[in-house]
């Protein structure tokens, strides 16, 4: 699949903000004031930036607001109400943080449950495609939800649960990435079933139907650069979970060193959402003999 | 609605015969000349005339070569547009409702004033069946001509969608795939039509019909005129030139 840049930004930032505001909202950790202000405004800054930008890569971005329609049956439908749900919700409870007041807690806990709803849309956006195999299981949206919730507890300063996310997160990306390695294969997707012609012999593209590119080819059969994708992972891996762990523990605890070690966790989840998309091959590829 | 309606009685579809399909794209251009003028806005083409041309098709047809064991190898021409499929994954992860599936002849369309271009029913369809238009930013996608079938403006033999009337060698079929006495159905039944990538489980409505059987390949007709015997003047000279 191509990787959009919008795309990539729009799930790593509204993933990692929805992170942070799940972890605020809990009340995991107690913050007032100032402190209250940076952390909250930070999270509704990237939940909502990371919004914006998924309205960049729609054909026609003035009619957004339509997607709200279908929730019974689209995930990306759900996907809009549980982000727009969790940012309304919250906005009490941000205010009251910052003010220095207090809400019962049932106010942050209901805003959590929509944060984890939201991650919860974005990956089985993806996790629905049967036309994608990498994609379509379990470990998708248990990937957003890992990616989100480590770079919320980061940033809210929650050293040991954010060394032991990273850890979590370290070890269900490298067994999604070696499971999803042997998806498409194991599904039995290939140019025999797309044409049915493989009762005849083996089957091989041979005319092309167009010579020049077109939509299909553009969206969903990415070869260049996957080349790299050993050298990546290790960097997504390094950046996203390890480095971020032991910087987590090892410096003394400020909103400086959050944001430093969140800095490189994003680089790690930048690489690593390149790669979800990058190497997930769609079954369209099959009639155009790549994929 | 992107929910699914209830298994439709009527079963509007197209039978394509890969055994006289030649490969000669008529299908294509009269799809794109129809659907550019008719339902919802043109087909768009990008830098047409230039070095690297891009445009929108709802029908496209491949070439694919089929090897078997010691055998030449045989050329099938493939065309690909919408299956309208009764299970169709499209529709159902549309987020504005653009997309549905009708329930009165199964015909899956795109209602172009809502879709929003999010592309996301073109990445939950198996079959490439859909494209988003660079031009007006929405999804552009086989309409089973509904807006020739049931056209009472054009004469009766006008009102099967554009692909089939226009195909030089009858490789397209339509008719509703629900009724067996139909002739599609019989069509298929005849000719054990089958579905592409069943194991997706989007339940087609249109089939593929097989290549029949071709026998062996007949002696090379042209063999005997390699072996022309000079006689006469020219046989003399021929046997004269030989044994210089
Ligand atoms: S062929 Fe593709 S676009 Fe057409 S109904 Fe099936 S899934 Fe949808
Ligand atoms: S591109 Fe349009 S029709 Fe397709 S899923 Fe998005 S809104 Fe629906
Ligand atoms: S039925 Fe109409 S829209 Fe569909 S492929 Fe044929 S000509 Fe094109």
């Amino acid at each position: 699949m191509h990787p959009a840049p919008s795309v990539i930004l729009f799930t790593t930032l509204s993933g990692a903000g929805f992170g942070l505001l799940f972890v605020l909202a809990t009340g995991a950790v107690a913050v007032f004031g100032l402190e209250a202000f940076l952390l909250w405004g930070l999270g509704y800054l990237l939940a909502t930036a990371g919004l914006l930008a998924s309205t960049f890569h729609l054909g026609r971005p003035e009619r957004a607001m339509r997607a709200f329609s279908q929730w019974r049956t689209s995930w990306l439908s759900r996907e809009a109400w549980a982000a727009a749900g969790a940012l309304l919700m919250l906005a009490p409870v941000a205010l009251a943080a910052v003010s220095g007041g207090g809400l019962p807690p049932a106010f942050g806990l209901t805003g959590a449950l929509a944060c984890l709803l939201a991650l919860l849309s974005t990956g089985m956006i993806y996790a629905q495609l049967r036309t994608v195999p990498r994609w379509n299981h379990w470990t998708t949206p248990a990937l957003f939800f890992a990616w989100a919730l480590a770079g919320g507890t980061i940033l809210a300063g929650l050293p040991y649960a954010a060394a032991l996310l990273c850890a979590a997160l370290a070890v269900l990306q490298l067994f999604a990435w070696r499971s999803g390695d042997r998806r498409f294969a194991a599904r039995g997707h290939t140019l025999a079933t797309a044409t049915g012609l493989g009762s005849r012999g083996v089957v091989r593209s041979f005319a092309p139907p167009h010579t020049g590119h077109n939509y299909l080819m553009r969206e969903m059969i990415h070869v260049v650069g996957r080349r790299h994708a050993a050298k990546l992972r290790t960097l997504a891996l390094l950046l996203g979970a390890v480095i971020p762990a032991i910087l987590v523990v090892a410096l003394p605890s400020s909103l400086p060193a959050h944001v430093l070690a969140f800095a490189v966790h994003l680089a790690g989840a930048f690489a690593a959402r390149w790669l979800f998309f990058a190497e997930a091959e769609h079954v369209v590829g099959l009639f155009y003999g790549a994929r | 609605m992107t929910a699914l309606p209830p298994p439709p009685a009527k079963k509007l579809g197209l039978v394509i015969d890969l055994d006289t399909c030649v490969g000669c794209h008529a299908c294509v251009t009269a799809c794109k000349g129809w659907n550019d003028q008719g339902y919802g806005v043109p087909l768009s083409d990008q830098n047409a005339y230039g070095s690297e041309p891009s445009g929108t098709f709802l029908n496209r047809v491949h070439g694919y070569e089929v090897v078997s064991g010691g055998g030449p190898a045989e050329i099938v021409n493939f065309p690909r547009s919408c299956l309208h499929c009764d299970n169709a994954p499209c529709v159902t992860v549309c987020p504005t409702g653009a997309s549905y599936k009708r329930a009165e002849d199964g015909i899956v369309l795109v209602n172009e004033d809502a879709c929003i271009g999010c592309g996301l029913c073109a990445w939950a369809c198996p079959y490439g069946a859909r494209e988003l238009d660079a031009q007006a930013g929405v999804m552009k996608k086989c309409t089973l001509c509904v807006d020739r079938i049931y056209n009472d403006t054009l004469p009766e033999e006008d009102r099967v969608p554009a692909c089939v009337r226009t195909c030089p060698t009858g490789a397209r079929h339509f008719g509703d795939l629900a009724d067996p006495e139909s002739a599609v159905s019989r069509l298929v039944a005849e000719r054990d039509g089958y579905d592409l990538m069943p194991e997706l489980g989007t339940a087609p409505v249109n089939k593929y019909l097989q290549p029949r059987p071709k026998g062996a390949a007949e002696a090379r007709p042209l063999a005997p005129l390699l072996d022309v015997r000079a006689t006469g003047l020219a046989g003399w000279l021929d046997r004269l030139l030989e044994r210089l």
